[in-house]
């Protein structure tokens, strides 16, 4: 066994630290789980470009650094962060705030909506519902190569819990925004679990941003069970600074003839890591792992998406776009493994990327990994630049070049937009790329926060 | 051609691996093991210079602090190096002077193989070198080459009437710290082919070297170096097979290819080494370092291989695009079937301006055999306008076997144009169909469907090597249909 | 309105338009024939401003102004308009977003306003109809999964949309069936005033039949060899290009 690292060292310190508090406020249950998957990251630690699967990617820069604190919230914090909960009126999506990872309000953090979903914070879920969160936490967010995962696992103390019963079909998305706002530079985790039960429907967006300027480190962890004929959507738009630092792994295991779809919109940030690992659990299965990002200045953004055909005669699609500037850079990693069993298989993939600049850089690395024979599995991946055929027929209807590039900007991104069913979300989407295209982004059109 | 196309279909209802046999020559071997002692009499007994038993030490030094590489998709059993004899050489009379003077079992065993090594008037249109375990046994049409400038010889003689060349350039491609197998060879190589076509020349003929393993219990560690001085042409191939073991053989060679300015080189492959049995029990490991570099401008390497053999493929052939303009090209077709295993691709680096390279990557799996891609394009900073387009297929005949990809692009130039393209299928049931509706069989119909699956890169062979690829293809994939 | 001098034009060192002169005037239609490879697509993009080879001599002036000076959308914005002899898919960028951008920017450049959302949904559906363009392609993207028919049909909808003073139709006509044609053609006798003018790109007669020009040159070779009257087009209709290409070997041996 290889000796511990410094970097690594520093958040076997931290839990070291910080443990006692940790379990003092969650649930029993969840603290179950520590001491094994504390374990686990001592053997893996943080992940170097070493790893293959972190070969573009620096985590360094962020990791190694002193995180004051690990944040706890006091009543103070969420005091502070009820301001941000505003009338959501003209708002079609209900919706949750949760500050640096907390579920900001003192009382009755668990609600049922009319509709009988159920939505809040997880650790109350862990006692309300025992039996749950005993069938699903912990069961799909498994790895063997990325340490980060088990560090959120031993440490993380709360995050959303939803449940949709059987047969439920949630018209509206539920929004979560995931604020971070801090006065000195700190590192949080949270963990999310979804639940939707058989035959039901449901469209979750999640929301990233930071509202006050420190140095941010973010490693949260979703896991999301899709059952039986049941569809769900999730919407991912990342809108933080560039000393912010988001690392998002998110689990999607699918039963039989379900559909799943996730869609990763990275608008800005420093450096932004998003796995997505799909499991097709079940026959008949799709899944559908989409992804734009939208990078400059020194920003990074790595996408890892696996996916896996556990059962025969599934589909899985994966489409990720990224446009760079300046000395921005980017990676894509995306796998699809094809089990011996899992005859009748279709599995896509693409990637393409467009460099703006001399000095952005892109490194793809797109992968299959196929062990059954029926299969039809495709993959392409390309790097280049806008096309000159294209912005000349722009030009030629009297388009000035700026604009017309902006048109072809935007045009290659909303491939991945028209992606999101929900027309108002398609909608804003495309504006909020657009203006981030025009370099005029403040905040996300379509939130409910009134960030700065 | 249908009559070819016939002929290739009888041999596929016969085939099996056809150049299993081995043969009894007497043989001069030396103590197993390997220790700095073995590697100075490897040295020894060539009657090496001074400088290049350094270079053989200082590799085996460094080899010894490296460890085998674990990032190939493949399953590779422990390999304990006391075990292997490193040096091996067919009995000879000391001076070897004409075509008599070759021990008639030898010459019976190339003739067996296809590969004469006498300069016949029908194959004019190959010079052969002939290399059995750790020697070449013969060169063809040395004199003839000659009379243009060309040398082309065994390593060995190159060292002897050449030894500035091979200093200059030997180790320039592929440095002896490359990796672990490359390391190893540059410790213990044996013998292997050397050509060097002046300025301006064009190599009337196809250069060939056929490599044999026939002793038991060798590894065979040649070394090729190939150099094509400016406005140079030569087309090369290379062959392999070996006899039917049980034990598994370490086949661990070093191809370095130079183009200067506006040569180029062509460099095709069509290896049949033992690939072991039905159950996986024996067959060569054929851990392969090759790599050329376009040194000076429009020059242009490009790399053809048929791999069809071996237990466990592991290699990468490469091209460094270092001139403005130059070009590197790689066709493959690599075909697994039973326990084979392979793990094969490129590397494309793109550092001069206005560089391309093209990738066709064909890989068939059939019975449990594990296939993987592996790629690199790497775009440096200041390699504007470089073109890359990828197409890496794979075809799967059965339900027990993989096929794997794993590319990676690395783009750090705006100007860059980088394209990869993948499939991966088994034959479509209604070609089969329709085959059998125009009452061809289905295992003739997977033929001409393979065929035609790796047509792209058959065309790219010599012709003289085309149609024994095509059938080297039909007779590996022997037995997987059904 | 055009003036073509001596035009010369080279594609990657090889001299693709070897000397072309012509004169166009306000109102006036010019065919342009000649067998495949000869440079008519070269010559159309050439005056659009796209940046294919270098101008290896001769000049054009549009309207006293040099044109080649000129940025593609700025010749755009002062009246040329190409119908492509095969048009770009633009994946993403909806054709209503499209023809917005440019309407106004033409509008900007000649000081007017832009147009309301509404006005302009208004004037989009006017110039569907005028050229009889199906409704729905208007709201996919640009040409993206379009028929052949179909987007010979969106550039003369983009036309209509734009009013140039000049249009190019590069074989606009080629792949169409007879009521596509029939479409095209009418469309064009719809935006005909008295002071735009045409230069027609075409292989067929039948085209002619509809919009009957003034003038019809033959290029061959990268040079015009033969300038005659509208009855040009039928004898080549008949007797093929051969008897040019002899004739100007002729002359060439002359
Ligand atoms: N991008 C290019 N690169 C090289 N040659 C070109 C290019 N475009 C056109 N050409 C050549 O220019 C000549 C004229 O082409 P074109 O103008 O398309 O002819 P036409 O439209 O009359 O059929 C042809 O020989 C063609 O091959
Ligand atoms: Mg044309």
């Amino acid at each position: 066994m290889s000796a511990v690292s410094e970097v690594t060292a520093r958040y076997l310190n931290l839990y070291n630290d910080n443990i006692d508090r940790i379990n003092g406020i969650s649930s029993p249950y969840i603290n179950s789980f520590r001491q094994k998957a504390f374990e686990k990251f001592t053997e893996l630690g943080v992940p170097t470009r070493k790893n293959e699967d972190y070969k573009y990617t620096n985590l360094n820069v962020f990791f190694d650094h002193d995180y004051r604190s690990l944040f706890m919230p006091v009543e103070a914090d969420f005091a502070k962060a009820d301001e941000f909960r505003c009338d959501v009126a003209d708002l079609d999506a209900q919706g949750i705030v949760l500050l640096n990872g907390f579920y900001p309000t003192l009382n009755g953090k668990l609600h049922q909506f009319p509709n009988g979903v159920w939505i809040g914070s997880l650790n109350e879920a862990a006692v309300r519902f025992p039996d749950l969160v005993e069938k699903h936490y912990g069961k799909y967010a498994q790895t063997d190569k990325d340490g980060l995962v088990h560090l959120n696992t031993a440490m993380a103390s709360d995050g959303v819990f939803i449940y949709v019963p059987e047969g439920v079909v949630v018209a509206q998305p539920v929004q979560v925004v995931n604020l971070v706002h801090a006065e000195e530079d700190i590192f949080n985790q949270h963990r999310n679990l979804i639940i939707v039960e058989k035959n039901a429907e449901f469209t979750l967006i999640i929301c990233d941003h930071t509202l006050s300027p420190g140095k941010f480190l973010t490693n949260a962890v979703t896991e999301a069970y899709v059952g039986e004929n049941s569809h769900f959507d999730l919407i991912r738009v990342q809108n933080e600074h560039n000393t912010a630092c988001k690392i998002t792994h998110t689990f999607i295991h699918q039963e039989k003839n379900s559909v799943a779809s996730s869609n990763n919109l990275t608008l800005h940030g420093g450096l932004v890591r998003n796995s997505t690992y799909h499991n097709l659990g079940g026959e008949r299965a799709e899944s559908n792992s989409y992804g734009l990002f939208l990078g400059d200045k020194f920003q990074h953004i790595d996408n890892f998406v696996s996916v896996v055909h556990s059962s025969p005669n599934c589909t899985s699609n994966q489409l990720f776009k990224g446009v760079l500037d300046d000395v921005a850079t980017g990676a894509f990693n995306g796998r699809i493994l094809v089990r011996p069993d899992a005859q009748g298989t279709l599995a896509y993939q693409r990637n393409n990327n467009i460099l703006l600049t001399d000095d952005a850089k892109m490194d793809t690395k797109p992968q299959l990994e196929i062990y059954a024979d029926d299969v039809k599995c495709s993959h392409g991946a390309t790097i280049g630049q806008l096309d000159d055929e294209s912005l000349f027929y722009l030009q030629s209807r009297g388009i000035n070049k700026r604009e017309a590039r902006v048109m072809l900007m935007f045009g290659f991104a909303h491939e991945v937009i028209q992606n999101i069913k929900i027309e108002a979300l398609r909608e804003r989407m495309d504006n909020l790329v657009m203006q981030r295209l025009r370099g005029e982004l403040s905040r996300c059109a379509s939130c409910m926060v009134k960030c700065g | 051609m249908e009559k070819e196309q016939d002929s290739i279909l009888d041999e596929v209802t016969s085939g099996e691996y056809k150049y299993g046999f081995h043969s009894d020559i007497e043989t001069e071997k030396i103590q197993k093991g390997l220790n700095e002692d073995v590697v100075r009499i490897i040295s020894a007994k060539k009657n090496e210079p001074e400088w290049l038993l350094e270079f053989r030490l200082k590799a085996y030094r460094h080899w010894l602090t490296m460890k085998m590489p674990v990032w190939p998709n493949l399953r590779i059993p422990e390999i304990n190096y006391q075990e292997i004899i490193f040096y091996a050489a067919p009995k000879q009379r000391p001076a070897l002077n004409s075509i008599d003077d070759i021990d008639p079992e030898l010459k019976r065993t190339f003739d067996k193989l296809g590969i004469p090594l006498i300069e016949q008037a029908h194959l004019a249109g190959v010079a052969v070198d002939a290399v059995m375990d750790s020697v070449s046994v013969k060169t063809t049409f040395k004199e003839t080459l000659a009379e243009m400038g060309i040398i082309f010889c065994s390593f060995s003689d190159a060292v002897k009437e050449y030894p500035e060349l091979v200093r200059r350039y030997m180790g320039t491609v592929v440095p002896y710290t490359d990796n672990f197998f490359a390391t190893l060879n540059s410790a213990v190589f044996s013998d292997g082919s050397f050509c060097y076509i002046p300025k301006g020349v064009r190599c009337p003929m196809e250069l060939s070297t056929y490599f044999r393993i026939n002793a038991a219990n060798t590894g065979q560690f040649e070394r090729t170096l190939l150099i094509a001085d400016e406005e140079a042409y030569v087309s090369y191939l290379e062959g392999c097979t070996a006899p039917q073991r049980d034990e598994n053989q370490l086949h661990a060679a070093i191809v370095e290819i130079i183009a200067e300015k506006n040569a180029e080189v062509k460099y095709s492959t069509v290896q049949n080494w033992y690939p072991g049995n039905k159950e996986g029990k024996g067959g060569i490991f054929n851990f392969v370092t090759k790599r050329g570099i376009c040194r000076g401008e429009s020059s242009k390497i490009s790399w053809t291989q048929i791999e069809t053999g071996s237990a466990i493929t592991w290699k990468y052939p490469s091209c460094i695009l270092r001139g403005d303009n130059s070009i590197g090209e790689f066709y493959s077709v690599a075909v697994t079937n039973n326990h084979q295993q392979a793990d094969t691709g490129t590397k494309m680096i793109h550092i001069g301006k206005n560089t391309k390279s093209t990738i066709v990557s064909k890989g068939i799996s059939a019975g449990r055999g594990q296939n993987s891609y592996r790629g690199l394009v790497k775009v440096l900073k200041n390699a504007t306008n470089a073109r890359n387009y990828s197409q890496c297929d794979s075809l799967l005949l059965g339900d027990k076997c993989g096929a794997h990809t794993f590319p990676y692009l690395e783009v750090d130039n705006q100007s860059a144009i980088v394209e990869h393209e993948a499939t991966t299928s088994r034959i479509g049931e209604d070609q089969i169909f329709y085959c059998n509706q125009r009452g061809i069989s289905t295992e003739d119909a997977i033929g001409l469907i393979v065929n035609g699956y790796a047509r792209e890169v058959i065309n790219k062979l010599p012709m003289e090597f085309a149609v024994e690829a095509q059938k080297l293809l039909q007779i590996s994939l022997e037995g997987s249909v059904g | 309105m055009l003036v073509i001098d001596n035009l010369k034009v080279a594609i990657n060192g090889k001299n693709i338009l070897k000397g072309i002169s012509l004169k166009i005037r306000p109102g006036e239609i010019h065919a342009i024939m000649g067998p495949n490879g000869s440079g008519k697509s070269t010559l159309a993009a050439v005056l659009a401003g796209r940046e294919l080879g270098v101008v290896t001599g001769g000049t054009v002036t549009y309207y006293g102004k040099n044109l080649l000076e000129m940025a593609a959308e700025d010749r755009a914005k002062e009246g040329i308009f190409l119908g492509f002899q095969y048009p770009i898919e633009i994946p993403g960028v909806s054709m209503v977003n499209f023809m917005k951008t440019a309407v106004n920017e033409h509008r900007k450049h000649k000081g007017l306003d832009p147009l309301s959302a509404s006005d302009f949904l208004k004037l989009m559906r006017e110039k569907k109809e005028l050229v009889e363009i199906d409704s729905k392609l208007a709201n996919r993207s640009v040409n993206e999964g379009f028929s052949g028919g179909e987007k010979k049909k969106n550039e003369i909808f983009q036309m209509a949309m734009l009013e140039p003073k000049l249009a190019i139709l590069d074989e606009t006509d080629s792949g169409l069936d007879i009521d596509a044609l029939r479409i095209v053609a009418n469309g064009v006798n719809k935006i005909k005033r008295a002071d735009n003018s045409f230069i027609v790109i075409t292989h067929y007669q039948r085209l002619l039949d509809y919009i009957v020009p003034d003038v019809v040159h033959v290029l061959y070779d990268g040079r015009i060899v033969k300038t005659a009257g509208k009855e040009l087009a039928l004898e080549l209709e008949e007797k093929g290009y051969d008897w040019i290409k002899k004739e100007v070997e002729n002359n060439i041996l002359v």
